[in-house]
């Protein structure tokens, strides 16, 4: 096992990060920008190191200053959480040859799964379910015309590069197809670093439904069943629940069992998530396969009862699947997660600012994790997200009330937060029927302003 | 002819100034660009006019509220 782990993050990744070392009893060491100087969470670290201004290029992202930091802090691991570097495979190489563990898996993996062209083909050859696309489009525009015509309208542009679903933007014909493609490009260069996009077929109404898979470096890899993760504003993810409703249990485990499969062929060696769209037939399409630990870890925690950041930790230290899970892997209760943006609950806009009052419930059965407390500042320089709550209970509608019971209970003020979309969306009937799809919220918001 | 203030809904970052001082503007078009917590928000002016003064240049702040460009309008 490691002896000391640099924490390359931030907010709540950082603080539940933390806490698994802690509870692992390994020394850490928690990196912060000017910007997070007195985080809460800094005090959970055995040393904490400054890395630079606020902004994340200048910081979170500077991949020479972290690799200083563990040159000096003596480090013998990494965990990058999720966003910032956690998929960037050159930064993955780097902490390698560092002489230290980057704790995720091979940086090959990170590469190939990165692209997502390259994903796509590589899952394709595997066997993995998948629905029609393109190629990286080239700079012609009759030629991405006739890509976009072989695929057939609607089409979605999507960053090659990217993820978090920033640059994605639908085209329902070609008169669409010019200015979204040039878009997504600029978007993609600037988030991603490559102009690279791609086309794929629109699935309307599609749900997102997830499969969380762990894997070691012995060729062992299996799964810890699905999360559906359909409730979503601007492709980004609201509302997490484990496991996926109105889906039948063999049936989702079957598919997960299916992912294992092509994993353990594949030879992937740590944590990963494979994403799926659910079309309104039922049938699976491969979306991507994301490198590391997801925001929405939290609801499978919840209802397999393993801890998957320690999971994720020793599987790279080393360790064999057999000795890190329990023989048998089940689904108890159901868990949802929401996620607190500071946001206009309308618009979605960014509402950064000072939190003047921010109190987290505390009922038995809530989970919140966070990077936040009262009086600190939510800045823009990074993601709008503030917190998680997660709730578990037996039944899918008891964790429905009990999560719109603690959204109510949140004392936030300051920032606009989404709390009361959250909420629209878990009270709507859409919802509470397990009808969800990716355009639930737009649905239930203009509902809700009719 | 009216002076009209174009402000910012959002506290941020100009990403991009895409209109110049002199450039005749249309209802809906982009002025500026900015960029907060990973996101891009056009700063759209709702009236059509000249374009008198950009008041950002890339990389300041800017808050909520902020005018950020004047139009002749």
């Amino acid at each position: 096992m490691f002896n000391k782990v640099v924490v390359a993050n931030r907010g709540a990744v950082a603080a539940r990060v933390l806490r698994a070392l802690n509870e692992m009893g390994l020394h850490s060491v928690a990196v912060y920008s000017e910007a997070d100087a007195g985080a809460p969470y800094l005090a959970m670290a055995s040393e904490t190191c400054a890395i630079g201004p606020a902004p994340a290029r200048e910081s979170y992202l500077d991949q020479d200053a972290l690799i200083d930091v563990l040159r000096r802090s003596h480090a013998d691991a990494l965990h990058p959480g999720y966003g910032f570097l956690s998929e960037n495979a050159a930064f993955a190489q780097k902490v390698t040859q560092t002489g230290v563990r980057f704790i995720g898996p091979s940086p090959q993996w990170i590469e190939a799964m990165g692209h997502k062209t390259r994903a796509r083909g590589l899952a394709a050859r595997y066997g993995m379910p998948m629905s029609q696309g393109s190629e990286v489009l080239p700079a012609d525009a009759q030629a991405i015309a006739a890509a976009a015509r072989a695929i057939g309208f609607p089409v979605l542009v999507k960053p090659a590069g990217g993820g978090g679903g920033i640059g994605m933007l639908p085209a329902q014909d070609e008169a669409q197809l010019t200015q979204a493609v040039e878009r997504s490009r600029s978007m993609a260069a600037r988030g991603f670093g490559t102009a690279d996009v791609y086309l794929e077929r629109l699935i309307e109404r599609p749900r997102h439904v997830e499969f969380q898979v762990l894997a070691d470096a012995h060729g062992a890899a299996t799964h810890l069943f699905e999360r559906d993760c359909s409730t979503q504003r601007r492709n980004q993810k609201v509302i997490e629940e484990a496991p996926a409703p109105g889906i039948e249990r063999n049936r989702a485990t079957a598919v997960a069992g299916q992912i294992a499969d092509i994993m353990r062929k594949m030879g992937y060696d740590n944590i990963g998530t494979v994403e799926m769209l659910m079309g309104v037939d039922g049938c699976f399409s491969f979306l991507e396969m994301n490198t590391r630990l997801q925001v929405e870890h939290g609801v499978t925690e919840e209802v397999t009862g393993v801890d998957l950041v320690q999971a994720q930790i020793r599987s790279a230290a080393g360790e064999k699947l057999a000795e890190i899970l329990p023989a048998r892997l089940e689904v108890r209760g159901h868990a949802i997660q929401a996620r607190v943006y500071a946001e206009d609950p309308r618009s979605f806009h960014p509402s950064p600012g000072k939190l003047k009052v921010f109190r987290p419930p505390r009922d038995p059965g809530v989970r919140v994790e966070t990077g936040y407390a009262e009086g600190r500042d939510v800045t823009p320089h990074y993601d709008p997200m503030i917190a998680k709550v997660i709730v578990h209970a037996p039944t899918r509608a008891r964790a429905i009330e009990r999560l719109c019971g603690a959204l109510e209970a949140f004392e936030i003020q300051g920032p606009k937060t989404n709390i009361p979309a959250a909420l629209a969306v878990l009270r709507s009937e859409p919802f509470r029927a397990g009808r969800v799809h990716t355009g639930l919220i737009a649905e239930v918001l203009g509902q809700t302003a009719n | 002819m009216a002076r009209i203030e174009v402000k910012s809904e959002i506290t941020g970052t100009v990403w991009q100034v895409k209109a110049k001082p002199g450039e005749k503007v249309e209802s809906g078009d982009t002025l500026i660009v900015i960029e907060s917590m990973k996101m891009e928000i056009p700063v759209i002016t709702e009236d059509p006019g000249t374009v008198k003064e950009i008041r950002v240049k890339e990389k300041d702040a800017v808050a909520e509220g902020q005018v950020v460009a004047v139009l002749d309008g």
